[in-house]
């Protein structure tokens, strides 16, 4: 191809992620082949593309392999104990509504140890974003069955194939009264980002599911191959279906997997109910909340 | 021949950080062009990084970047056609 025809760009540009990472912490500590890592890569780019004030933008992220995100982003970001991410997010919305409030965690610790938290927050409609990483499986402890674990699928509590019936996660947060619901899986990287920024100017509580391969535990013991091979697997059995009746986009070992934007209705946030109705109880008594 | 050749507006490039890369291939398998392959080289964790094929071939769309877990490649513009707008 003749040169003279392009105008060539001389100057390599750097990569637009790392301003929003703490690059002095590379290399991060998931297994080659993880999916939370192209979340996060999602989560950077998402955050580049949308316009929001990243001085406004708190991550809280819980224990576990996702858990460790918090750490990763070069945001205002929390670490807290197991399972109550969305307690201290909560706490931190409510004593500073401007914030921008995501919580970014694993299947096992918003689910399992945090499921109390989860329902609540979704019935009190919360003016947050819920990040969930589903791997299927406990990843950092060493693989032991997850309420996310599909039935006959082997965990390392599980030696001869779960038996117990997984929760249906979008069909959990819909009808618990989240506002915004949508489940991609790490393939599908543009679709995240347009999610995140989508579920990020939501107001209320939105929940973004994302399915992520753990070729260390879940797919060595299941013999799925590697990382590289569930992301495959994402990539011909899945199938996008946005408005589908999130009770039948359950999953099953190695099944079909139903993706895309399920719920996006409008409902009245906590802070917001809470103003309305003491306004309309107490009259011109109430000071409304504003933080 | 060079009339009935389809020419790409846009030519592309990747940089690739070899040291952080874990081989796990996402990038060579989702490339759409398929502009990439694992390197015969090892980096210093005994991992294969990717590497680009031919110059020709990357158009710049940055799914590699956007792939990569381990934030070690990503793709740009390097240059476009005359006259052509930014895509």
């Amino acid at each position: 191809m003749p040169e003279e025809l392009y105008e060539i760009e001389t100057d390599v540009p750097s990569n637009t992620v790392e301003e929003f990472l703490r690059m002095d912490r590379m290399p991060h500590i998931w297994c080659p082949g993880c999916g939370i890592g192209t979340t996060v890569n999602c989560f950077a780019h998402a955050l580049e593309t949308s316009d929001l004030n990243l001085e406004k933008v708190a991550v809280v992220s819980g224990i576990g392999c996702t858990g460790r995100v918090a750490g990763y982003v070069n945001l205002d970001s929390f670490h807290t104990t197991h399972g109550r991410a969305i307690p201290f997010a909560t706490g931190l919305k409510l004593a500073n509504p401007e914030l921008k409030v995501v919580v970014y965690s694993g299947d096992g610790d918003l689910t399992a140890i945090g499921g109390n938290h989860f329902i609540h927050a979704c019935r009190r409609n919360l003016d947050m974003t819920v990040i969930l990483i589903n791997n299927f499986i406990y990843g950092m402890t060493g693989g032991q069955v997850a309420p996310t674990t599909p039935m006959t699928a082997t965990a390392s509590t599980t030696p001869y194939g779960n038996f117990e019936q997984p929760f249906n996660l979008p069909y959990l947060a819909e009808s618990c009264g989240a506002v915004y619901v949508a489940r991609w899986t790490a393939f599908h990287v543009r679709h995240i980002s347009k999610a995140i920024k989508e579920a990020m100017a939501k107001k209320g509580f939105s929940f973004i599911e994302i399915l992520a391969p753990c070729p260390t535990l879940y797919s060595r013991r299941n013999k799925l191959g590697d990382g590289l091979d569930q992301m495959v697997y994402y990539q011909e059995n899945s199938e996008i279906k946005h408005g589908a009746d999130t009770k039948t986009v359950g999953i099953d070992f190695q099944s079909k997997i139903i993706v895309g934007k399920f719920v996006d209705v409008e409902r009245p946030t906590y802070l917001d109910a809470m103003n309305d109705y003491y306004q309309k109880r107490l009259g011109d008594k109430y000071i409304p909340y504003k933080g | 021949m060079a009339e009935t050749t389809k020419q790409k507006k846009v030519k592309g490039a990747v940089v690739i950080t070899a040291e952080r890369c874990k081989g796990c291939g996402f990038c060579v398998e989702f490339c759409p062009p398929d502009a990439l392959k694992l390197s015969e080289q090892y980096n210093k964790k005994g991992y294969h990084p990717p590497i680009l094929i031919s110059e020709e071939l990357c158009n710049g769309c940055n799914i590699c970047g956007l792939m990569c877990p381990d934030f070690a490649i990503y793709g740009f513009i390097s240059a476009q056609k005359k006259g052509a707008k930014a895509a």
